[in-house]
């Protein structure tokens, strides 16, 4: 792509921020068009993401479409962005819910320019963060988007909102300040073994280091990491937040910032150091099913309807960590591919909440039932998603689970058993939830002037479950562009065990950096 | 004795318009005082000007007791910048307290004088000249405001504080002239080079004193009990100019006199050191987080970012030093930007410092509110923010020296101080209420001071580049 200056992943993330500054400039009073053009910018995003898409090279398990510009090269640092068939997806999740978030804003009346700029900064900090070829860069990008989400939490939160905002950042800071200087570390080692300083990832991945050396920089990758999947006992931040956002906040961070801690697990603390990884495989399974189990079983007993989604994104992500540190290839495709599921399922359940709460302004559950016969089209879209959610086969949630389960049966048997009861408990409350919210009469006389979906809310959905129901059905072109990628992250691994340890010569004193 | 005046000239330009400043006051009317903020923006201007053509210029006078290199040049930058937006930021507010601008502005310009010697002092007694000039500017600076109590107070105190900590100073500049026969830094380095098989206990003690009374100037714990009343109650414009410029000046001594000339000493009090450091982080970011005023609340960051600084001076060599030189000037457009945010808020001579103060200031002043916001998350080291560079070189030093463990507890420290940096965004875009319709300083000049600030803070962290290369380049002039 050195022919265009500005290179297509650039373009992707300078489309939103664009929309950003230009918002600036519009009055406040000026709503529609405020909204309108937030959603121009995104859909415009998405639109170039298609095309990304479309000029894919599916049997490259490479990094394609590289940009490279020097930075500070006296340190060694460059932007550099590129994706490969794991992050394609996940830029594709993003570029495709955030238009549908900046839709369902439309009922925001507070603030808006602020919440639609906030939105449009936290779209590029997403992306960017799934791009980023260099840690520093990628870490610049993981704590932007901290920012932005802080503040809507905070501004358009609900009761609790401080509270949830201040534990969010401090959580995910307490994180990713210990991987900063796990980052550093790392490229410090860099320079004593080639003599180059670097933080570019590809290059980083050819540093060998001693075991306990890599053990101790995975633990501060995986703790950040873990924070932000999140990995049982990390989330406790996660009810608050999702639960005290406004919907669309709720929505991108189930949606897309939980798959920030699943990538960074895959694309930096996995191949970084692969012999750490396998050395701590065994516990973070176990975490991840007790986070399955642990995560349905309090979703079961959630009187709260967005409360109750968001634990069972605890169980679901744990599903995900199960398939990736299974370290084979039906793992690890399993566990993207259940990325991408959760975070249209999820996603779609958010919104729906959403939905049911604009009307009624309560989110309990017992404070509903019986919608279907007054709401009979948001019934069938719940129906549709919490299947899905579920993994009925034919819908996207089934194939991720399926191959997880695979992958991770041929590792761990008897976790893995453990890790399907939690499909059973899944669909116990889900289904449980279903039937108190749709089913049965229809008791509260509130629930009798309901109206049902609007177009807009109609065109939020649509686009979502047909994309479920295509995941479902034909996964081919997915799982596809995703193998040649998982298996060169693989054999890395496995190379990787195979290569002579880095020694520990000259670790204090002298150290060339490069360029001087 | 041969005596080339050029490397006096930064210093002796900002003297020159103190002067005039100070004898153009008594002739001039009351309403046209605003004038003297001008000539002394004029002067500082000059001062840069002259800054920027010397660079690279490494020469000594006096018997090389002055010695303008790219360090000191560096320092006299930093020096003047904030000189300047102090002067920028007190236009309006000198009128609303009933402080005397003639004298205001000519004793900014006299400390700015004392600074700019500290940096390029090449002798321990020249060190003392400029830190006297600085110093005692600066205490009446503190309390100049007279109808405030607090004002007189911390005026007091910070004499007092400052009194003691120059009798540890002098005293151990004695003890090192005993050992060493000279206060000259170049006669002491050699002096400590030479191969021999005893050095007297006593320049040890010298060397201790010296540690302790620079712990007292830059407000290092536990020699800190000063800077929270004293930066209170100070005007809040010289507020600002105490936390960066004085503190950067003290810093700049330091790291001249102990980093390179006395380095030989450095295996006796690498050990202090870490412990200072250690200490002025932690208890500096956990005072900060309770303290009911911003005003206070910046006084302990201050402290804390003491702390961060002295990292870099126990990481030492190359990249300690320069990345101390490269906080101390991403540190000061934040801290200086926060402290003109808080001038804004002062309303006929009554201060508001308190985090209420700031409640629903987010969407009543946007852009003084994303400021605010831009310099906090500066400070509490958010990327892609000067803060953020800053702390990234200063920890990076560290595990190049194989303090992986001091970079530990420093990043731990900045997720203490996310705490209360958060707060006062908290209180600006997610409070209602607070700060009524006409309550600010408006000052175009104020305004101009903290969109300066607000520039710099991103400038530093998106293209670090440049300031990075000066620092490398200031500090390898020491060599």
């Amino acid at each position: 792509m050195s022919q265009f200056a500005v290179g297509h992943l650039s373009l992707i993330l300078l489309i939103p921020l664009v929309g950003a500054v230009v918002l600036l400039l519009i009055p406040r009073q000026q709503r529609q068009v405020l909204l309108t053009v937030s959603l121009l910018f995104s859909l415009a995003a998405f639109v170039w993401s298609m095309r990304l898409f479309q000029a894919f090279d599916a049997g490259n398990g490479d990094m394609q479409f590289v940009e490279r510009v020097t930075w500070m090269p006296a340190f060694g640092i460059a932007y550099i962005v590129g994706i490969d068939g794991i992050s394609l997806f996940l830029v594709l999740l993003t570029t495709f819910l955030m238009p549908l978030a900046i839709l369902a804003s439309w009922p925001v009346r507070e603030k808006i320019k602020e919440y639609l700029f906030f939105m449009l900064v936290l779209e590029t900090g997403m992306l960017g963060a799934f791009v980023a070829l260099d840690l520093f860069l990628f870490y610049i990008f993981w704590e932007v988007m901290l920012v932005p989400m802080y503040f809507l939490i905070g501004i358009w939160g609900g009761a609790r909102r401080i509270y949830a905002a201040l534990k969010f950042v401090v959580y995910t800071m307490a994180g990713s300040l210990l991987m900063l200087v796990a980052i550093i570390y790392l490229a410090t080692r860099y320079a004593h073994v080639h003599q180059v300083l670097t933080f570019d990832l590809l290059q980083l991945y050819n540093l060998h280091l001693p075991v306990n050396e890599q053990t101790w920089l995975f633990l501060a990758f995986a703790l950040s990491f873990a924070i932000k999947v999140p990995l049982f006992p990390f989330h406790t931040w996660l009810p608050d937040a999702h639960v005290e956002a406004p919907t669309a906040g709720s929505v991108i961070l189930a949606g897309i910032l939980l798959k920030m801690g699943t990538y960074g697990f895959l694309r930096f603390a996995i191949p970084l150091f692969p012999n750490a990884a396998l050395a701590m495989a065994p516990v973070i399974i176990a975490l991840a099913v007790i986070g399955i189990l642990y995560g349905a079983a309090v979703a079961m007993m959630q009187a709260d309807f967005k409360k109750l989604v968001a634990y069972s994104s605890v169980s679901h992500l744990g599903f995900v960590m199960l398939g990736l540190f299974a370290l084979n290839i039906q793992g690890i495709q399993g566990g993207i591919y259940q990325m991408i599921s959760h975070g249209l399922s999820t996603g779609a359940l958010f919104f729906l909440v959403g939905m049911i709460y604009d009307r009624r302004h309560t989110r309990m559950i017992d404070d509903f039932g019986g919608l279907w016969q007054q709401m009979p089209v948001f019934s069938v879209f719940l129906l549709i998603v919490t299947f899905a959610s579920i993994g009925l086969p034919g819908l996207n949630g089934f194939i991720g689970e399926f191959l997880i389960l695979l992958g991770a049966f041929s590792v761990t048997p008897g976790w893995t058993a453990a890790a399907a009861c939690g499909i059973i408990l899944g669909a116990i409350y889900m289904l449980w939830m279903l039937r108190r919210l749709i089913f049965g009469p229809l008791t509260h006389p509130e629930n009798q002037k309901l109206v049902d979906l609007s177009h807009r809310e109609l065109l939020i959905l649509a686009p979502i479950v047909a994309l479920i129901l295509i995941m479902g059905v034909y996964p081919q072109p997915f799982l596809s562009r995703m193998q040649p990628s998982v298996d060169l992250t693989l054999k890395r691994i496995v190379t990787s065990q195979a290569a002579p340890v880095a020694t520990n010569h000259g670790t204090s004193g002298e150290m060339k950096t490069d360029g001087r | 004795m041969d005596a080339s005046l050029i490397p006096l000239l930064p210093g002796a330009q900002v003297l020159l318009t103190a002067l005039v400043v100070m004898l153009l006051d008594l002739f001039i009317d009351e309403h046209e005082r605003g004038l003297l903020a001008w000539i002394s923006l004029l002067g500082l201007a000059l001062c840069g000007a002259e800054a920027i053509l010397l660079w690279g210029s490494s020469e000594g006078t006096f018997g090389d007791t002055l010695l303008l290199d790219n360090f000191a040049l560096f320092f006299t930058q930093i020096f003047i910048a904030v000189a300047a937006l102090t002067v920028l930021s007190s236009m309006r507010y000198v009128r609303e307290t009933g402080i005397h601008e003639g004298e205001f502005y000519s004793l900014i310009l006299f400390a700015t004088t004392g600074m700019i010697v500290m940096a390029a002092a090449n002798d321990l007694m020249v060190f003392f000249l400029g830190l006297e000039t600085m110093s005692v500017a600066v205490y009446v600076l503190t309390g100049m405001w007279r109808s405030s109590a607090r004002s007189s107070e911390a005026a007091m105190k910070y004499f007092l504080m400052g009194a003691f900590a120059t009798g540890f100073l002098l005293y151990g500049i004695a003890l090192i002239y005993g050992a060493t026969g000279s206060t000259n830094l170049n006669q002491i380095s050699a002096y400590l080079l030479e191969p021999q098989g005893q050095w007297p206990p006593y320049l040890f003690v010298g060397g201790l004193l010296l540690l302790v009374g620079f712990g007292f100037k830059v407000g290092a714990v536990p020699f800190h009990f000063w800077i929270p009343d004293v930066y209170e109650g100070a005007p809040t414009p010289v507020t600002g100019f105490m936390a960066v410029a004085v503190k950067a000046a003290a810093f700049a001594a330091w790291a001249r006199i102990l980093m390179h000339e006395l380095s030989p000493l450095d295996s006796d009090w690498a050990l202090p050191l870490r412990v200072l450091a250690i200490a002025t982080m932690t208890i500096g970011n956990l005072l900060a987080i309770s303290q009911p005023s911003v005003k206070r609340m910046l006084a302990y960051s201050s402290i804390a970012h003491a702390g961060y600084l002295l990292i870099g001076i126990v990481a030492g060599e190359e990249w300690g030093s320069t990345s101390l030189l490269f906080y101390l000037a991403t540190y000061a457009p934040a801290t200086f930007g926060a402290f003109a945010v808080i001038t804004l808020l002062t309303e006929q001579d009554k201060p508001k410092e308190d985090y209420g103060h700031f409640a629903g200031l987010g969407f009543k002043r946007p852009f003084v509110a994303m400021a605010m916001s831009l310099f906090m998350l500066s400070l509490a080291g958010f990327p892609p923010l000067a803060g953020f560079t800053g702390k990234f070189h200063i920890f990076r030093s560290a595990i190049i020296a194989g303090h992986t463990d001091l970079a530990i507890i420093g990043v731990l420290n900045s997720l203490l101080s996310v705490i209360y940096y958060l707060r006062v965004i908290v209180m600006m875009y997610m409070n209602e209420g607070g700060v009524k319709g006409k309550s600010f300083i408006e000052s175009p000049y104020l305004y101009t001071a903290v969109g300066l600030a607000a520039a710099a803070t991103i400038y530093l962290g998106v293209l670090p580049m440049r300031t990075l290369e000066w620092s490398r380049s200031a500090f390898s002039s020491l060599f």
